[in-house]
């Protein structure tokens, strides 16, 4: 690792901004740095040295004319596969859009350029960001640089791995279910979901729209709310974009504290299934909090038990209806157009080719929950749900200010393990899903290592709009952990470079 | 008694044009059965009169103004096509398909 690959998005910036490092040697660096072992981590899809090369040069050129740039002006970052990209292919991880040049930006890639990020290439995830351990991937296994037999979390995995390894000082992550904070969690890094639609869908493959949101990683609490501030804010190109100012949440990430905030333990998400490690790291940052002059109390939220069934009928039956689009008339792969096949035909072979097994099992399952007879039962039921999951958060936020969590109930476990146990692995989003059908602001931030020497997140969430008050939380407790430990989580990560563990 | 047969899967399969081989179907079967199992929790829940979410937000219909605005060439629409001829889609024929 080099001196600048070392530090956060902040500390490129003023390097950059005082002249003692250009964005050309920044980026050449997270170059070498991704040349030395993303071999061995798998981070990222697509890397194009001379279009890295290239942004970076332009920043220094505008920043050599006097212009006035942007707060991450210069800074590298890994951008998940699922936005689309005009100078890159975008694939969501499926072998049915392989090699795709998508015609247009996401609103996301558009203001990270306008915000004069540069843009190192795209990440590794799980199929159209279904999955918790991006062992979905059509393409590669992305590893944990903690420890290279077990999984980076998911579906954002390679954005996870490319930052805790690092390969790229922030990067983009889409949260479905908990495809942000999960991954971030698991391999010791900051992770935010936004508020739904504080950060735009345009140009973001869609996997469950009333769900997705994309949010940032980072390796500290204020980097990550200097990203978030970046792409976030209304988008008139997304109908359900919010159109209200972005939360102050650069300032609360500076701020810092939580003296006199009421924090609220979810008594639902513990006992049986928490790693005995996870749950230790968990009880000291909640008397951690109490030692920052917070008052701590327990909350129930007696319907967050139904959070995870009621998401695996939400999830797929928006899924079956989004991923409809892959027809295999318009773009994307197509196989079996032999002139004496149907189009419906050549449609169902494509799919069946061009889909891996977990997009199958939830198109499926989607396409079941929403059929005739079983609608009321499956599909409707869940809704109700998501407006008992909703009670309960306002119910609790009229007694705390900030609920916390684990993040996920175990660190990472082992590559294969989950792989063909579809319960077993969606069993990884149980603490994060509420905040995904609530549509609240939730952050995972590190909080520790467990007994097996790998990263636990704490989860801190908020309500709706909220965000700041996220951040403010999440960067009291980094700071105090911090002290205590003597620097970043990440600093007692193994060594990669030198192939090392 | 399970909760989805394997002829319940065939159709699921047609419904979602996925032309899935035989050993897929009997893989996917058995693991629907239990995921779907599982999800049925959602029915223990009393939601008598509860109104049902399908969005997190209140969210109103947003417009916006009928105006011509710059879209894609043609050339960029077709980028990405599988087959293309004279400006449109290429794909295969689309009648007779239950014939």
């Amino acid at each position: 690792m080099s001196e600048l690959t070392g530090k956060g998005a902040g500390e490129l910036a003023a390097l950059m901004a005082s002249g003692e490092a250009s964005a050309a040697q920044v980026a050449q660096a997270h170059l070498d740095r991704i040349a030395a072992v993303d071999g061995e981590v798998g981070a990222f899809l697509h890397v194009d040295p001379e279009t890295v090369l290239a942004q970076a040069r332009a920043i220094d050129e505008r920043r050599a004319a006097g212009e006035e740039l942007g707060p991450l002006a210069g800074v590298p970052i890994a951008h998940k596969d699922v936005f689309t990209t005009t100078d890159m292919p975008t694939t969501a991880g499926s072998k049915i859009l392989e090699g795709w040049r998508p015609p247009y930006d996401a609103t996301v890639t558009a203001r990270l350029r306008a915000a004069g990020l540069v843009i190192l290439g795209k990440t590794n995830m799980d199929e159209f960001a279904m999955g918790s351990s991006t062992e979905n991937s059509a393409y590669r296994t992305t590893r944990n640089p903690w420890d290279l037999s077990r999984i980076p979390g998911g579906s954002s995995g390679g954005s996870s791995a490319a930052v805790a390894a690092f390969e790229a000082p922030l990067a983009t992550g889409t949260d479905t279910g908990g495809s942000i904070r999960q991954p971030a969690a698991v391999t010791g890094i900051v992770g935010m979901k936004p508020t739904y639609g504080g950060s735009s869908r345009y140009g973001l493959i869609a996997f469950a729209s009333s769900l997705d949101t994309p949010g940032p990683f980072a390796r500290n609490v204020l980097d990550a709310a200097l990203l978030q501030e970046a792409f976030s804010g209304h988008d008139p190109m997304d109908s359900t974009s919010v159109d209200q100012p972005v939360p102050a949440v650069v300032e609360a990430a500076r701020r810092a504290d939580v003296a006199g905030m009421t924090v609220g333990v979810v008594k639902e998400f513990s006992g049986d299934g928490y790693q005995p490690g996870v749950a230790a790291r968990f009880a000291e940052t909640v008397a951690l909090l109490e030692s920052l002059g917070a008052k701590v109390v327990e909350v129930s939220c007696p319907n967050f038990t139904y959070a995870l069934p009621a998401y695996y009928l939400i999830a797929p039956s928006e899924c079956s209806s989004n991923l409809a689009r892959f027809d295999a008339m318009r773009f994307g792969l197509r196989v079996g157009d032999d002139g004496a096949r149907s189009a419906e035909e050549v449609m169902a072979l494509t799919r069946a080719e061009g889909f891996g097994p977990e997009v199958k099992r939830r198109i499926m399952l989607g396409t079941y929950a929403l059929s005739s007879g079983y609608y009321d039962a499956y599909y409707g039921k869940a809704q109700q749900v998501r407006t008992l999951i909703t009670r309960d958060f306002d119910a609790a936020f009229e007694q705390v200010d900030v609920l916390i969590s684990p993040t996920t109930p175990t660190t990472a476990f082992p590559i294969g393990e989950r792989a063909d146990d579809p319960m077993a692995m969606y069993l990884a989003d149980l603490c994060t899903i509420p905040s995904n059908l609530a549509g609240n602001a939730a952050i995972s931030v590190p909080c520790g290592l467990s007994d097996d020497g790998l990263p636990v997140g704490l989860q801190i969430m908020a309500p709706a709009l909220a965000d700041d008050r996220v951040y403010r939380a999440a960067a009291a407790v980094e700071g105090a952990l911090e002290d205590r430990w003597g620097g970043p989580l990440l600093a007692q990560a193994p060594d990669l470079a030198g192939g090392a563990k | 008694m399970s909760a989805i047969t394997r002829a319940e899967v065939a159709h699921l399969a047609r419904l979602s044009r996925l032309a899935l081989r035989d050993d897929e179907l009997d893989h996917l079967a058995a693991q629907l059965d239990q995921i779907i199992s599982a999800v049925a929790r959602v029915q223990e829940v009393a939601a008598e009169d509860i109104p049902p979410t399908s969005h997190a937000l209140p969210l109103t219909n947003v417009y916006r103004a009928d105006e011509v605005r710059p879209s894609l060439a043609p050339e960029q629409a077709l980028a990405g096509a599988p087959a293309a001829e004279e400006q449109r889609f290429r794909v295969p024929r689309i009648l007779d398909e239950e014939a």
